[in-house]
């Protein structure tokens, strides 16, 4: 393989891992700060104990969305490079903006929140974390902004004197519409992600033990099962706006998505299909007509244009050949099967995880507790189904968007950095996902340890006295 | 003044802000096996920088940040140019940050001792490495006129460049003894006050030959002001520990590292990466730099956020003001074993 190809490997893997991580944080930040302020609110001991179980789990988590955030910060200028120059005048101030804005209040407030319990009132421990939860949002927001504008690009124009892209309008990026879309869309699938995580742990914790910790666990599945229904809800609301944004901006990724090759008007949506996808034959073995139309316009009667249609609008466009290494000469077709796929599992996991929580929901209700062995598969399958719809969305819009890096602007391979070799990037790609692949063992070693020791004991925090010889009320 | 100047300055005080607060951290972590007699004492060493060694790496990404905004080309010439030393960096400080947290969550010997030495090398390996880079910066590497790097992994290692990665390492040493000694109490407040008197004089004597060196190869009047005052700093620090003046000390190699980035940043400007090649090919403030309507935008934000972030982050450093001693760790450890 050469540099290019390491290189666009080498960023899906290390970014996919990367959001393995992150929607569990953005969520279950937000689910700690919700438990911690009922604790301030009500000083009910249950919810101090939910705050430090599904604290010390987020902790855990935390630190790996951390650490490899690191590295998808620098990695556009180590193998990016001509992109990082081509757009560093729009591309990099949502970025330096999310360092200031977002990561110092969360690596900040975080630390206050670990090591201030007996230093900080109640009121302003809860405080700490909610202004942690604030900070991952603030983040989203401005990795989001960034990466809309890839999706379509708003706000710039380009200079044929410095060969470059230049912001015009700092605010079109931020008010992008495919931002306004997918923002709401990532957070509520980070919302569903961890209410999935706190769903299945609680459901499994609540089958282990017996008495006041399974009344506790119960309380914490239904909370968890009620969050993941209005997540889900708002998932596929924003999920709907994004589809039909993203049909207006980006018709190709609609017509890949389901492998439409020529205009229609009533497309339908196949559930499964069968046979090649490149358009010599396929046939679909279920179908709902009309779905494809509604979810690209709104309308079952609306015109979805085709992928050989769209091509030949593409040609006369951009010319005949953007990226003829990775497609045949005026090629503008992503890989069709991993974006029909993609987009199915993203939107079936997604479904369902809210199909098990429904099913939840009605096996615990009125003081009920099941304990059948099928719902402990249910458990420990259900943190898992939304976290590989991510995956799948995010495969399904970054490979939907090729071959362009910035869409009908900048091809990903002309992106590439030119003076990286391959045995550097080589060299990057094993080093870095061995040790994410150790990393990620360790990570469910202690999750499942920390789960496995339940509940910390019913102690609440000694006030913030001025007895100086006091052992830390937490210390590492 | 130009705003490139303006941003040229900033990212000169976000670095400032990455050595001055992640070097005491960095130092602690590269001390642990050194200072600490046993767990316990370990556990009082991490402590002291808990709840703010994230915080102060943030001022790494922010700078990282701040230059793909102001400064493209400088950023993409930087990181895919020094491209094996940044992942070196990025993988130590991968292990690190994952260490502190995972650390404590086993009780096992082996588990402790495995991620003791993820924060010894993680530790290290970036504070010699980032002292290659910045003297390599100095220094001048090959660059073409398309702006590109065309040296090689071991152009980078030349003997000024590894006296630079070793200079940082004993400042930060230094600086680290002096934290620990600042925030501790007890037998391990003694022993870090010693070794920080011992490390303080090999460190300043590496940092007189590393700032001389430089001085002669790029310096300007600027910047030997800088070098000089960065180097009486050391040594009012170094005095203040000798008279167990700790907060003064502290003071002093904070104001030494301070000083001595700053002069570096002066003595570089206007370029950013000074090419080997030719002085034709250098990159300066204006040739890498983004529009001045970015750097408009840019600094809008700067000026609101800056302030607000130095306030919460020295709030932190108030909360946690207290010295810790081992009595201050608990003893009670979490109920299964890990590992």
């Amino acid at each position: 393989m050469d540099p290019l190809d390491l290189a666009r490997w080498q960023f899906g893997i290390i970014t996919v891992y990367h959001f393995l991580f992150v929607p569990i944080t953005i969520g279950l930040s937000a689910i700690v700060a919700g438990y911690e302020t009922a604790w301030v609110r009500t000083r009910n001991p249950v919810w101090l104990r939910l705050t430090k179980f599904f604290g010390k789990l987020f902790l855990i988590n935390f630190a790996l969305g951390v650490v490899t955030g690191i590295v998808q910060e620098f990695q556009f200028g180590m193998n990016w490079s001509d992109y990082s120059r081509f757009v560093g005048d729009i591309f990099g101030a949502p970025l330096a903006v999310e360092g200031l804005l977002a990561f110092f209040l969360e690596s900040t407030f975080l630390g206050l929140w670990i090591f201030g319990w007996d230093r900080l009132s109640p009121r302003l421990h809860a405080t700490c974390i909610w202004l942690v939860h604030l900070g991952t949002l603030f983040s989203a927001y401005f990795i989001l902004a960034a990466n809309s504008w890839m999706q379509h690009p708003v706000g710039y124009s380009y200079n044929p004197k410095t060969g470059r892209a230049e912001l015009h309008d700092f605010f079109a990026v931020l008010l992008n519409k495919v931002q306004l879309a997918t923002f709401p869309h990532v957070v509520m699938s980070a919302y569903l992600t961890a209410a999935a995580f706190v769903l299945g742990v609680s459901l499994w914790s609540m089958q282990r033990n017996e008495g006041a910790v399974k009344e506790i666990f119960r309380r914490a599945v239904r909370t968890g099962a009620a969050l993941l229904l209005v997540a889900g809800v708002g998932v596929a609301i924003t999920g709907d706006i994004s589809g039909k944004i993203m049909t207006e901006v980006q018709p190709m990724k609609m017509a890949a998505a389901e492998g439409l090759y020529d205009t229609q008007t009533k497309a339908p949506f196949s559930i499964l299909e069968w046979g090649s996808l490149n358009g010599e034959h396929h046939t679909s073995i279920i179908e709902v007509p009309g779905l494809l139309s509604f979810l690209g316009t709104g309308s079952f009667n609306g015109e979805i244009k085709g992928v050989n249609q769209l091509r030949a609008e593409y040609q006369a466009k951009y010319g005949a050949d953007p990226g003829q290494k990775y497609y045949s000469p005026g090629n503008y077709t992503p890989m069709i099967p991993v974006t029909y796929w993609s987009f199915r599992f993203m939107i079936g996991l997604g479904l369902l995880a809210a199909a098990i929580a429904i099913a939840i929901l009605f096996v615990t209700r009125r003081g009920r507790a099941p304990n059948s062995r099928w719902w402990t598969r249910a458990a420990i399958a259900l943190p898992l189904l939304p976290v590989a719809a991510n995956s799948f969305g995010w495969i399904f819009t970054e490979i939907g968007r090729q071959p362009w890096a910035v869409f009908g602007v900048m091809t990903t391979a002309q992106g590439v950095s030119p003076s990286v070799s391959a045995f550097d990037v080589w060299t990057s790609m094993i080093l870095l996902t061995l040790l994410y692949a150790v990393l990620a063992v360790i990570e469910v070693k202690l999750l499942l340890t920390t789960i496995k020791a339940g509940l910390p004991e019913d102690a609440p925090p000694a006030d913030d006295s001025d007895d100086l010889d006091r052992p830390l009320a937490f210390a590492y | 003044m130009e705003l490139t100047t303006v941003w040229f300055a900033l990212i000169a005080v976000l670095w400032i802000g990455y050595f001055t607060l992640e070097g005491f951290d960095f130092g602690v972590g590269m001390l642990l096996p050194i200072l600490a007699r046993d767990d316990r004492e370990r556990r009082v060493m991490i402590n002291t920088i808990g709840p703010v060694w994230d915080g102060n790496e943030v001022w790494l990404l922010v700078a990282g940040g701040a230059t793909f905004a102001a400064f493209p080309e400088w950023y993409a010439t930087l990181f895919s140019g020094f491209y094996l030393p940044l992942l070196l960096i990025l993988l130590a400080l991968i292990v690190r940050g994952v260490a502190f947290e995972y650390r404590a969550k086993g009780i096992e010997d082996q588990w402790r001792t495995r991620w003791d030495a993820a924060i010894v090398i993680g530790s290290f390996l970036p504070s010699l490495l980032w002292g290659v880079a910045f003297a390599n910066i100095l220094h001048g590497v090959p660059i073409d006129a398309h702006k590109e790097y065309t040296g090689g992994f071991f152009n980078l290692l030349n003997p000024y460049a590894l006296l630079g990665g070793v200079t940082i390492v004993l400042l930060f040493l230094t600086h680290g003894a002096i934290y620990i000694a600042l925030k501790t109490d007890g037998p391990i407040r003694e022993r870090a006050r010693e070794l920080g008197l011992k490390v303080g004089l090999g460190a300043a004597v590496a940092a007189v030959l590393f700032l001389l060196w430089t001085q002669i190869l790029t310096g300007n009047l600027g910047s030997a002001v800088f070098y000089v005052l960065a180097a009486a700093a050391l040594v009012a620090g170094l005095a203040a520990l000798l008279r167990a003046r700790e907060g003064w000390a502290f003071i002093g190699t904070f104001a030494c590292i301070a000083l001595a980035v700053a002069g570096l940043f002066v003595a570089l400007f206007p370029d950013v990466m000074p090419s080997s090649t030719s002085s034709l090919f250098d990159l300066t403030t204006s040739n890498a730099s983004s529009t001045h309507y970015t750097l408009t935008v840019m600094t809008i934000v700067a000026v609101i956020m800056t302030p607000i972030v130095l306030a919460y982050q020295s709030w932190t450093y108030w909360v946690f003001r207290k010295r810790i001693s081992v009595h201050h760790i608990p003893e009670e450890r979490l109920e299964a074993p890990v590992g």
